[in-house]
């Protein structure tokens, strides 16, 4: 039988079927392969999970809306390694729900913020960014400092994450809560952290004890690990291939 | 004979949607009571509230309906549902109003810094609602009223559904209250265009399947044995936002009792699929539909028939076809395989062409009809949408080249190619589109002045071209000053000189939406006076019209 444009539109239901399955094609062909191509996520060694407090740090990261100023993708051209680092890896976002890539510089790029600015620095900056860089655009999030942290539910942020593919063991959920308060206090026993989320950042909170731990130490912790995960010193080129 | 009174009773479809609701409010209330965040135990509040509404809404119409169900024809005409249509009417002018207003305000935050001096209104937070309520709450009010009204129409059918078309229309925009209320609570997902967390993305759910229920049934009932084009790009607008919304938005929430979720996806293919949703939420929901509005609103306006037949089959197909592709050249350069980027390149460039395909099916529609625009402001509208779809659609897919991309992409390029489209096409098509539509609805024999829609016409152009002149150059300044080296090969340029360099373009652009929002407030008021019925005064007299 002859498929005439006249009998497609003189049937709705067929009409429909059409349409659902020519704008399937697209979809189907650039997104399932990312899936079954092993070498999309390049194989480098160093990405973990985000620690509690750093998981916490990037839900205000997003509940504030910083991927719509900031991006967190180094392309590779010459003035972009040069201004920001090493370009960004697939690898580096695998355990990101949902991505923070971003699409628009009005501010700098972050993906490798992390370290490049002392503590300090960023708190200040983050309390009003035009005490430290007077042309700075950005709006002042003084009030995260004022905010205490919620640190009840942490555990079941980490559960809602595996349940996403994000490798944390019942250990790490479990100690979910001492982690995170482990990290915003130099004076104690922060070994079990470190062991079981290398690189992490240890602070001292910005409330001053470790039981007023707020927002805006979160937030640190998130930055100051952006990027920092992958030393690539020791990355064999030949593992960037995708 | 007499017809025997029957006695009055409620209708299944009323008893399912006060069992629907009155069950939705109770485990809203459930949850209210149960969570800890003040945000979300608003919106459940903001829900329960919503429930009870809509079961008073339902008891008060009981009480004042007759016993029958409306005709389906009087005296053999078809008895149009336009209650519905005119509701969403006037929620697309508000929204529209109300984002246009975020936008200017948001772009002076970026001239001025010291506008962000509260946590609600920061731009991060102020921007999905601008983007939202421009997009979603404007387009999306307008894309239901008009598919609605041009269903009824071209089918010479009533609308299906008793409570369903209501249900739909009000549903919706509780989805954009949750929404934009979410933003400025901090509420979102931060999937740009998508951000609305998981709750909100189920109701929307909800939603969007009686609408395409309630579309498919009208389909069903028309009198017409063809379905008329514009009615197969409502279609393709509805089908596929479902499957982008299903695809982009798979998340699993930290609990019931919290507002927030982790997307199922992740990295590079969270990416993917965020860019294949939010470059056809341009395609479909900006484009798609309001081509729609273009096949059923440029021929009534210019009484023509569509330039060609054949030419709309083809621009149908070819661009359902080739959009779904472009998602990736939002990705150029990132750690998304190269192979992906390349699909997106060649298909964003192919897109070219049934983009232009329709454009002159548009344009072409007025031959021998040109000499309207001199006597209807309102198709002026109409056409120059049709040609800032031209510029916007080449525009695109030059961008979309990777060494062109290299420059434009995270400037402001990008945001003034955003507007050409969504100012020059959306915005206008749709005024071309009210301007008739209003009187029509309202049963009046024309508007209330045309030389304000003329008035309209000029200021919103100008500001137009003050927007996306400003951000042209804004944006290729950007990033050639981003990639500038000096003599011994430095980098010439710290980032925040470049941020310095911007703030006399984003004067400049905020200015162009101020011209932008004062003519939609022309607008407001000519159509407010017009719905209400006011003789016009003899200065804002309408053109004699033309002798037919």
């Amino acid at each position: 039988m002859k498929l005439r444009h006249e009998t497609i539109e003189q049937n709705a239901i067929l009409l429909l079927v059409l349409v659902l399955l020519t704008v399937s094609i697209g979809g189907l062909v650039e997104i399932v392969p990312l899936f079954t191509i092993e070498t999309t996520i390049e194989r480098v060694k160093g990405v973990r999970p985000y620690s509690p407090l750093e998981l916490a740090g990037r839900d205000i990261y997003v509940r504030e809306g910083c991927y719509l100023c900031h991006s967190q993708q180094i392309r590779p051209f010459r003035d972009e390694v040069e201004r920001y680092g090493h370009y960004s890896l697939a690898a580096e976002s695998m355990y990101d729900h949902p991505f923070q890539w971003g699409s628009k510089r009005i501010g700098p790029d972050l993906a490798r913020i992390g370290g490049k600015y002392s503590n300090d620095w960023q708190i200040a900056h983050l309390n009003d960014p035009r005490d430290v860089v007077p042309e700075s655009l950005m709006p002042p999030y003084a009030f995260l400092g004022r905010h205490p942290l919620d640190i009840e539910h942490i555990a079941e942020h980490l559960a809602a994450n595996r349940a996403v593919g994000v490798p944390y063991s019942d250990e790490m959920i479990a100690q979910a809560r001492a982690d995170l308060l482990a990290q915003v206090n130099p004076d104690g026993d922060s070994s079990a952290l470190i062991k079981r989320y290398p690189g992490a950042v240890v602070f001292k909170s910005v409330g001053g004890s470790p039981a007023a731990v707020t927002e805006m130490d979160a937030l640190l912790a998130y930055l100051q690990i952006l990027g920092t995960e992958v030393k690539f010193r020791d990355v064999d080129p030949a593992d960037l291939v995708q | 004979m007499q017809t025997v009174a029957q006695p009055k009773a409620l209708w299944s479809g009323e008893v399912g949607m006060i069992g629907a609701l009155a069950l939705l409010g109770l485990f809203c209330l459930f949850v209210a009571a149960k969570t800890v965040e003040p945000a979300y135990a608003f919106h459940m509040g903001l829900a329960v509230v919503a429930a009870g509404l809509g079961l008073f809404a339902i008891f008060h119409r009981f009480y004042h309906r007759p016993a029958e169900p409306p005709p389906m024809e009087i005296a053999g005409l078809p008895n149009y549902n336009f209650g519905v249509v005119k509701f969403l009417a006037i929620m697309a002018l508000f929204w529209g109003f109300a984002g246009m207003a975020a936008g200017v305000y948001i772009a002076f935050e970026l001239a001025y810094p010291d506008l962000n001096f509260l946590p609600w209104i920061n731009f991060g937070r102020l921007r999905p609602l601008h983007t939202s309520a421009v997009i979603f709450a404007f387009g999306g009010n307008v894309l239901l009223a008009t598919s609605f009204y041009v269903v009824q129409r071209t089918c010479r059918a009533r609308l299906a559904g008793d409570l369903s078309p209501w249900f739909v229309a009000l549903g919706y925009n509780f989805f954009i209250l949750i929404a934009g209320t979410g933003y400025l609570l901090g509420i979102t997902q931060s999937k740009e265009y998508a951000e609305p967390e998981w709750y909100a993305d189920l109701w929307l759910t909800v939603v969007w399947v009686v609408y395409l229920l309630v579309f498919l049934a009208t389909l069903y009932r028309r009198k017409e044995p063809h379905i008329f084009v514009a009615n197969w790009f409502f279609l393709a607008f509805i089908v596929t936002i479902a499957m982008l919304h299903l695809g982009n938005n798979p998340a699993v929430p930290v609990s019931i009792f919290s507002s927030q979720s982790y997307i199922v996806w992740s990295g590079v293919q969270d990416a993917m699929f965020q860019w294949w949703y939010g470059h056809n939420a341009v395609g479909f929901f900006l484009t798609a539909g309001f081509l729609a509005i273009m096949y059923y609103f440029v021929p009534k306006r210019a009484e023509r028939p569509i330039y060609s037949y054949r030419l709309s089959i083809i621009h149908f197909w070819s661009l359902i076809f080739l959009y779904i592709w472009a998602g990736p050249h939002h990705l150029h350069y990132t750690a998304l395989p190269d192979w992906a980027q390349t699909l997106g390149m060649i298909f964003s460039v192919m897109l070219w062409m049934p983009s232009w395909g329709g454009m002159i099916n548009g344009m072409m529609t007025l031959s021998g009809a040109w000499d309207k625009l001199r006597t209807d402001p309102g198709l002026r509208f109409s056409v120059t949408a049709v040609g800032f779809y031209g510029m916007a659609t080449f525009e695109g897919p030059m961008m979309s080249i990777r060494q062109v991309n290299s420059l434009s992409h995270y400037t402001d390029w990008t945001i003034g190619h955003v507007h050409s489209g969504a100012l020059g096409w959306v915005a206008f098509m749709t005024f071309g589109a009210f301007y008739y539509l209003v009187p029509v609805l309202w049963k009046r024999p024309g508007l209330y002045s045309n030389r304000l829609v003329a008035y309209h016409f000029w200021i919103a152009t100008l500001g137009i071209v003050f927007y996306i002149t400003s951000m042209w150059v804004a944006g290729i300044m950007q990033g050639l000053m981003w990639r500038a080296y000096d003599s011994l090969g430095f980098l010439q340029y710290s980032f925040v000189e470049t941020v310095a360099a911007m703030h006399p373009y984003y004067i400049v652009r905020a200015f162009g939406g101020i011209l932008f929002l004062l003519g939609a407030v022309l607008m407001l008021y000519n159509l407010w006076h017009t719905a209400r019925g006011t003789e016009p005064r003899p200065a804002l007299g309408a053109v004699p019209a033309a002798a037919e």
